[in-house]
């Protein structure tokens, strides 16, 4: 019985921790897919993280908080779009230059607005953070284990934004292979010209793809600082941006195998956290910066082609212009 | 990516750097006003900070040693054609071979270990950076996104080595034991007490020097050799190269491995010159500031030292500022350094093309008026 609820509460870290790296993901799933490279979604995340916190900290409404974290997110997602889409310019450049300015900018306007050393206060008053919704019956399932613990650990007391998460990845691939948005939104990753000769506007498609990234990683940024801790730490998204990116590789640019590498990446970061200092029958102790590194060997593995191959989307990366 | 319009030479390379720079400097001037302090004493703090004494010279030019040693890296993958975002990695790795032969020969004279240990950080760098090479040649695997997966890898194993084998038995904080004395980098106070100059004591070393020496040797190896020839070739136009007989692949491999073994460099400056021991993160960013002088040095050494000693002012005046502006703290020059890669990287035609068009109006009307006439290129 003990393996069981071990392995409950394993599941249940693994959904914690796979909720931002999902919606990061889905986020980068967009941009990357109408061809433009997501290099700032560990950027966007940690802006939006810290605007969350400090709305959060400073209205008392941690929906204020979302707000303000998805605007800033999307102002993000916007400079990007105006330096790469509008002026063609460097795509990789682009997301790291704007990753690195919210690392320094977060901490700089945290000090100067609340004095902390570059924090933002604690979020302990009531509706200041994202909590646990308790599903009806939830208490008293956690009475017999099987399957109520799976009942009331997993089902019930996750938070809104698990919950959308979960919801969104059905969404956008039914947007990405069912509606007339996908399609367009697949074809300008591949072929802009084709669908500019359609008559379609390729950037104006590519800022729409550009936004929603930004929307989702203001999701995931508010999720960090609000509902998973509460406040905002200098540097908090901690290369979860960098793994999300290595997830949505990972899942070869489709919605429901990056859930999939999503849940795996969670799921060794929960049981490295597990097996720390644990010694196993036969191996000993594993040390946990190797499970820890695991996801982006996986990662490499997979781009160098030697398990299956991963596809970028063919105009990744590359500015349109009419006359090429 | 095409150029809306062309400037000349000088232009290219001196003006627009600085409208970008002078662009980066202004918003974070706005920046520095919203949080309440005045830009302009905040920028003369700084300019104090860093170059009005002899001790801000001093750690000016220490931090620019890193900052050449990465800017060079970046830079000559540029050249192929390729974007090494994985110089703090190959840093980070590079340390730990400098680092070995520092702790395993520290009873060797200092003349024997140097060049052992110059050696073991570049070929430690250059081995970090091979893999990502090799894939993207002969697997074509995206190297801006093996270079960002072997940082983090880096990471961990090094987290791994300092935690579990090299940390000083004893001792919480995961660091090695001290270098032996042979192992250190002569400071800069030594060796111009040596010619009989007085001078602060910082933690500028010798490996400066190496920096330099390092720019030098990349300027000869790109501009003006065969193989540098064949390197920016294969970068500008990989089709005309294999035309050229050039083996693009071959080309990947060779830039990234001395990229790599550039950003080992780092080690000879940071361990042997101011640290003496291998500690957690003590790469700790250099390798993106190296994105950020490659960009703004137009990826050429001279450029690169230019732009490096000024990164080098910004990180020495912005601890200044913290010290003396308690609501400024040291994380505003990451801003900067964002800024600055943003405006030179991303967002260079957007002062290029209006630019261009001011430079070719001016041309057209100075001697001859031609009434409507478009301007002549």
């Amino acid at each position: 019985m003990e393996t069981y609820t071990l392995i409950v509460l394993l599941l249940a870290a693994t959904i914690r921790v796979a909720t931002p790296l999902l919606l990061a993901a889905i986020a980068g799933l967009f941009s990357e897919r109408a061809g433009v490279i997501d290099l700032g979604l560990e950027g966007k995340m940690l802006g939006a993280a810290f605007a969350a916190a400090a709305v959060s900290a400073t209205t008392g409404s941690v929906w204020l908080g979302l707000g303000a974290g998805i605007a800033t997110a999307v102002l993000l997602a916007l400079l990007i779009g105006f330096a790469c889409i509008t002026h063609k310019g460097n795509q990789v450049v682009a997301g790291m230059a704007v990753t690195i300015m919210v690392v320094g900018l977060g901490p700089t306007l945290g000090l100067a607005w609340f004095g902390l050393g570059g924090q933002t206060p604690q979020l302990d008053g009531a509706g200041q953070r994202f909590m646990g919704i308790a599903w009806p019956g939830a208490a008293a399932a956690k009475e017999m284990p099987f399957p109520g613990l799976l009942y009331s650990e997993l089902l019930s007391g996750q938070n809104s934004i698990v919950y959308f998460t979960a919801a969104l990845v059905p969404l956008s691939a039914w947007i990405f292979y069912r509606t007339r948005f996908g399609l367009r939104l697949r074809a300008v990753g591949e072929n802009p010209h084709a669908v500019d000769t359609a008559g379609i506007s390729v950037n104006g498609l590519r800022y729409q793809a550009v936004v929603i990234s930004g929307v989702l990683c203001g999701v995931a940024g508010t999720y960090l600082s609000t509902a998973a801790s509460s406040g905002f730490v200098r540097d908090m998204t901690a290369g979860k941006g960098y793994l999300a990116l290595a997830a949505l590789i990972f899942g070869q640019w489709k919605p429901v195998p990056t859930l999939g590498a999503c849940l795996l990446f969670a799921f060794t970061d929960a049981l490295a956290t597990r097996l720390q200092g644990v010694a196993l029958p036969v191996v000993g102790v594993i040390p946990v910066q190797f499970i820890l590194a695991l996801p982006y060997v996986l990662t490499v593995w997979l781009l160098a082609g030697f398990v299956g191959k991963a596809v970028a989307p063919r105009a990744i990366g590359v500015p349109y212009s009419k006359e090429k | 990516m095409s150029a809306p319009g062309t400037l000349p030479r000088w232009a290219e390379l001196g003006l627009l750097p600085v409208i970008n720079l002078v662009a980066a400097l202004l918003i974070s001037g706005v920046v520095i006003m919203l949080l309440g302090e005045s830009p302009v004493a905040a920028f003369k703090l700084m300019a104090a900070g860093s170059v009005g004494t002899q001790e801000g010279i001093g750690y000016t030019l220490y931090y620019a040693t890193n900052f050449i040693f990465t800017g060079l890296a970046v830079a000559v993958a540029y050249h192929a054609g390729l974007f090494n975002i994985g110089a703090e990695g190959q840093a980070y790795i590079g340390g730990l071979g400098t680092a070995l032969v520092c702790l395993w020969l520290g009873a060797w004279p200092f003349w024997a270990v140097l060049p052992l240990a110059v050696l073991a950080g570049a070929g430690f760098g250059a081995v970090w950076a091979f893999i990502p090479a090799y894939l993207q040649a002969k697997r074509g695997s995206h190297i801006v996104i093996t270079t960002i997966m072997f940082n983090f890898i880096a990471a961990s194993l090094m987290t791994y080595l300092l935690v579990n084998v090299l940390i000083k038995p004893g001792q919480q904080s995961p660091e090695s034991r001290e270098f032996s004395v042979n192992a250190w980098m002569p400071s800069a106070t030594d060796v111009l007490a040596r010619v009989g100059v007085g001078f602060a004591a910082t933690p500028l070393n010798l490996a400066f020097g190496f920096a330099l020496g390092a720019a030098v040797l990349v300027w000869l190896l790109v501009w003006r050799t065969r193989w540098g020839y064949a390197l920016r070739v294969a970068g500008e136009n990989p089709a005309a190269a294999v035309f050229a007989g050039i083996a693009p692949p071959r080309v990947i491999i060779g830039a990234m491995l001395l990229s790599g073994a550039l950003a080992g460099g780092l080690g000879l400056n940071e361990l042997m010159g101011s640290q003496h021991r291998i500690l957690m993160d003590f790469p700790s960013g250099a390798g993106f500031v190296g994105i950020a002088v490659a960009l703004m040095g137009r990826n050429h050494p001279a450029g690169i030292i230019v732009a490096a000693v000024l990164f080098g002012a910004l990180y020495q005046g912005g601890s200044q500022l913290s010290f003396d502006m308690p609501k400024i703290n040291r994380d505003m020059v990451v801003v900067i350094q964002g800024l600055v890669i943003l405006l030179c990287g991303a967002m260079e035609n957007v002062f290029k093309a209006p630019l261009a068009k001011l430079w070719h109006g001016c041309l057209a009307r100075d001697p001859k008026p031609t009434g409507g006439t478009p301007a002549p290129r």
